[in-house]
């Protein structure tokens, strides 16, 4: 797993994918505590354009933009990494007994993901939320509830492969248990696709949250960047830069998860590379 | 086979029985007395209240309730929209059309491109290869509904070349080839839009299968008759890679009715996304349902018929399915 990061560090666009998450890992932590300035605060006149005062502009309310959008990495990026975690962890359990055992919960369980993976998860999601209200906890567990089978099929297929190979035989003539083999010798070995899918599944989960939010479907004292499109998109005519930059900095942000979980899917299976 | 597709039948049902029984779960997690929701703030009196009760059967048990929900649902009663004065089944077939008309011209296109795509990025290599993963990445990263704003902003607001939204203009020829160039117009961007996501979606599977027909033996032993290159990927590679991609038309076909959802908002589009989104803003709910069993429907279908068309392209699924079940 290491040896893997190591390469992708050494890529370029690996680098610079890499080394865009971390600031804005970092923004989100150091910001609020070295820069204390209320970022709902009114700082100026509504719709200025990009200046040397605001250098981003303010909203219709007056709020600094280049403010909101810092704030707004918090909520793209929690929801983005917790409901892949969630989803990660659901998906591995369910996956790895599933693919370990086998036998009628394997039957049932695969069932059950086969139905989550048909249904219209965005309209899914919209609909959840929009009756049940807002809030970021519900949408990431319901991004979670929605993502965990796609971690759930690939982590099966893969125990269901290393559960094969000699070395475990090995450890049972050892005298483990099966569940302590499954532990610590199946899964560990089984986690790397798992790994690459979920960095993608971030990406996935951060454009569903902007999507869900640029609908209206998030509460208004919560700075989100799909919210802020939502409300930039009423002064399309006058203030473009309400609409463009916000979607600049999910763009650039799901792009990057993108591209790490591209590169790491890549790393692992170099036949696909082509030739 | 039949067996198989029993059994595939049979899943399917299982599956829209879920989203219903979903849809009948939310309605009743949903904050708030129903029947207070009805009749307001208005002191009524408790004899009212209870009638109102009895009426939509909310006085039994949960059982009961789903039962009548089910069977309003095999009537095709699936509720009443107060927000559009209609029932939700009308409502929604009403706006089938000029979705579909936005949808499937995308799904088409975008199949042939993204084939094309990824053909010509297995037969060049290099350079044109890492083009068109980057119009994947692309593709899968960018927020559609945020690509919308950005080419009303460019071709609508600074050059003015094309309508910002709706689908037909006043001004326009009310009918015939007038009237067919106009809603050419108005649905250039809003396909854009929605094609951007799609060949990400279609070449990303094509690269895949096409990749992986490449490394089959008798791809070289094409090559090693003598036969060129190109040849080969035409004659030999395009119609064993093509299988893949069906399962993916499929797909897409089954979530015509709602991929579509968030241009259609930016854009104005009348169609089932606009409803949805509008059904978001005014809490109506029965509609919100509606959509979403309707189009859990489309798409399990859809794949139902994916699978069918799977069998009948490639015989080499259909033996295999045929022995299994033997």
């Amino acid at each position: 797993m290491r040896e893997l990061f190591q390469r992708l560090a050494g890529s370029p666009a690996g680098f610079i994918a890499g080394g865009f998450i971390l600031l804005l890992i970092v923004v989100t932590i150091v910001v609020p505590l070295v820069h204390s300035v209320n970022p709902m605060a009114i700082s100026g006149n509504a719709l200025f354009p990009p200046s040397a005062q605001h250098l981003l502009g303010t909203d219709e309310l007056g709020r600094d933009v280049l403010q909101l959008l810092i704030h707004g990495v918090r909520v793209s990026l929690s929801v983005g990494l917790l409901s892949a975690l969630v989803a990660s962890v659901l998906g591995v359990l369910i996956g790895a007994w599933a693919g370990y055992f086998g036998g009628r919960i394997d039957m049932f369980l695969m069932r059950v993901a086969e139905i989550f993976q048909v249904l219209p998860t965005f309209v899914l999601a919209a609909v959840i939320v929009a009756m049940l209200g807002p809030g970021t906890t519900r949408v990431i567990a319901v991004i979670a509830i929605l993502a965990w089978p796609q971690i759930a099929l690939v982590m099966r297929s893969e125990v269901y492969r290393v559960k094969q190979i000699d070395f475990v035989d090995a450890v049972r003539c050892l005298g483990y248990s099966e569940i302590y083999i499954l532990i610590r010798e199946v899964v560990p070995n089984a986690l790397r696709p798992v790994v690459a899918l979920g960095t993608l599944i971030v990406g996935q989960a951060i454009l569903i949250e902007a999507s869900l939010s640029f609908l209206g479907l998030s509460s208004p004292d919560v700075i989100s960047w799909g919210g802020m499109l939502n409300s930039g998109q009423r002064y399309l005519f006058n203030a473009w830069w309400l609409s463009v930059l916000p979607g600049i900095a999910i763009f650039l942000t799901v792009l990057a998860f993108n591209f790490i979980g591209d590169a790491l899917n890549a790393a692992l299976n170099p036949k696909d590379t082509g030739r | 086979m039949w067996q198989y597709f029993l059994k595939r039948v049979f899943w399917s049902i299982v599956t829209i029985f879920v989203i219903i029984i979903v849809n009948f779960v939310l309605i009743k997690l949903v904050p708030g007395d129903p029947v207070h929701a009805m009749i307001g703030d208005f002191p009524a009196p408790q004899d009212y209240i209870d009638q109102l009760r009895r009426d939509f059967g909310l006085d039994q048990p949960l059982h009961v309730q789903l039962w009548l929900y089910l069977g309003n649902l095999a009537q095709g009663n699936f509720g009443f929209s107060f927000a559009n004065r209609q029932p939700v089944l009308d409502l929604i077939l009403g706006r089938t059309v000029n979705t579909l008309i936005l949808i499937l011209p995308a799904i088409v296109f975008s199949a042939i491109i993204g084939i094309a795509l990824s053909l010509a990025a297995a037969s060049r290599g290099g350079g044109f290869d890492i083009t068109v993963s980057a119009i994947t990445l692309f593709g899968y990263s960018i927020p559609v509904f945020w690509l919308g704003q950005v080419l009303v902003l460019i071709f609508a607001i600074v050059l003015g070349v094309l309508p910002t939204s709706g689908m037909y203009s006043l001004r326009a020829p009310q009918s015939g080839f007038g009237a067919f160039l106009d809603l050419l117009r108005h649905m250039v961007l809003p396909l854009a839009c929605i094609m951007a996501f799609k060949i990400a979606v279609f070449s990303r599977t094509a690269r895949a299968s096409i990749l992986g027909v490449l490394n089959s033996d008798f791809v070289m032993t094409a090559r090693a008759k003598g036969l060129s290159r190109g040849y080969t990927l035409w004659r030999h590679v395009l119609p064993n890679a093509v299988i893949p991609v069906i399962a993916v038309f499929g797909y897409q076909f089954g979530h015509a009715l709602t991929s579509s959802l968030l241009v259609e908002t930016v854009f104005a589009w009348p169609g089932v996304g606009q409803l949805f989104v509008t059904a978001v803003g005014q809490r109506d709910f029965p509609v919100l349902q509606g959509i979403l069993l309707l189009s859990t429907i489309l798409v399990v279908v859809a794949n139902v018929l994916a699978d069918l068309l799977y069998t009948i392209v490639d015989p080499r699924i259909r033996r295999s399915l045929g022995a299994r079940h033997a």
